[in-house]
């Protein structure tokens, strides 16, 4: 892969919405949609939409940034490293990969940091990019999904994500030795 | 949620005063709570924009049309919704959009998809299993194109910024396997069975 590979990527993804918008408004016209009216009637739910999710996003959003600013992260991390060590992750990707299922501007910001520390091109930045690309910021995700629909009870939704958010964490570490070497 | 909400909290109450932390959290948690609005507000008006095209797609029958095209694979998943009915058809241009790497986009899909499912839901205070497992999936972030990642090592003047792109498909393709194994299997045991469910499809 090259960096025109990259670039026709980064294309595709700013290519899709004009694409789609443009694709869904012919069919529609040719369909005899009122297309005008009909796009209206739907973004007039979009205030609601947003006004509605933000007392979940409050809870969750402050109740993570209260564990993280009290320093209880950090021995979460110190408590965890033992264990990562012992699966070979580098010990510099395990904040990065604690922090992702709960911030993700703050798993973008460690990132970042380790890509400039330690360069794009070596193996800590390969695993950090994997881990940011191919996980989601959990608590995030279900604050928003289930507030926008007002379900409190999210039973086994977030145990099931925590999961996913651990095999996709420590198989990036994995698929980057295999792949990369390092 | 509510003894991880308490957890959270609890915990960072007890070590923000061992580590004598407490200005540190007050100001964090002020923080917190006015980016959360910023957060909300940023995104009304994509959600407008995308409920406004999805109400179009629908009345065009584009929606009925992607859940029909890809009936055999939402039907395992999610028994528990009608075949044919919109919601599906929201779910695949949610996890469309999630593979593209159109984030706010797709966070604006999720929620139209949210609001099908919750329209299924007899019990609205309790998420149904078809949401778990639409939550689970996306959660475990099904990407194809990590475009914001690509930007940051391009930046940072990588050799290649696009050679993770193998490696991000192989590790999302795992975790979404695991997210999808555990919604099904942990949705049977009975601490987070629906009250009063006796059978479930």
């Amino acid at each position: 892969m090259s960096n025109g590979f990259s670039a026709f990527l980064q294309e595709l993804s700013n290519w899709a919405i004009p694409l789609i918008a443009g694709g869904i408004v012919l069919i529609a016209l040719i369909k005899k949609v009122k297309l005008y009216e009909a796009f209206v009637e739907g973004a007039k739910e979009g205030f609601n939409v947003g006004v509605r999710i933000i007392p979940y996003l409050v809870a969750i959003l402050c109740a993570i940034a209260f564990f993280r600013a009290s320093g209880a992260l950090d021995v979460l991390t110190a408590a965890l490293a033992p264990i990562t060590n012992f699966l070979g992750m580098p010990p510099e990707a395990l904040p990065m990969a604690v922090v992702r299922p709960l911030s993700g501007s703050g798993a973008l910001g460690i990132m970042s940091e380790l890509i400039n520390t330690h360069g794009a091109d070596s193996f800590i930045g390969r695993v950090a990019s994997t881990m940011m690309g191919s996980t989601e910021t959990t608590f995030y995700v279900l604050a928003v999904y289930f507030g926008s629909v007002g379900v409190s009870k999210v039973r086994h939704a977030l145990w099931a994500g925590l999961l996913a958010d651990v095999a996709g964490l420590l198989a990036a570490v994995w698929i980057c030795r295999v792949v990369f070497g390092g | 949620m509510n003894y991880v909400f308490a957890f959270l909290i609890l915990v960072g109450v007890i070590f923000a005063a061992v580590n004598g932390k407490m200005a540190e959290c007050t100001e964090a948690v002020i923080d917190a709570a006015k980016g959360s609005v910023e957060l909300a507000i940023g995104l009304i008006g994509i959600m407008a924009f995308w409920l406004g095209l999805m109400r179009l797609a629908e009345k065009a029958g584009l929606v009925s049309l992607l859940a029909r095209l890809l009936k055999p694979i939402l039907r395992p998943l999610f028994p528990q919704i009608p075949s044919g009915d919109p919601a599906l058809g929201n779910i695949v241009a949610n996890l469309a959009a999630n593979m593209l790497g159109l984030g706010n986009s797709a966070t604006a899909l999720g929620l139209k998809a949210m609001q099908e499912l919750d329209r299924l839901n007899p019990d609205k205070k309790t998420a149904s299993n078809a949401m778990c497992t639409f939550l689970a999936i996306n959660t475990s972030s099904v990407t194809i194109i990590p475009a914001t990642v690509i930007a940051i090592r391009a930046a940072a003047g990588s050799a290649n910024p696009a050679e993770i792109i193998g490696v991000v498909i192989v590790t999302t393709g795992i975790s979404t396997i695991v997210a999808i194994t555990a919604v099904k299997l942990l949705e049977k045991l009975p601490v987070f069975r629906i009250r009063g469910e006796v059978e479930d499809e």
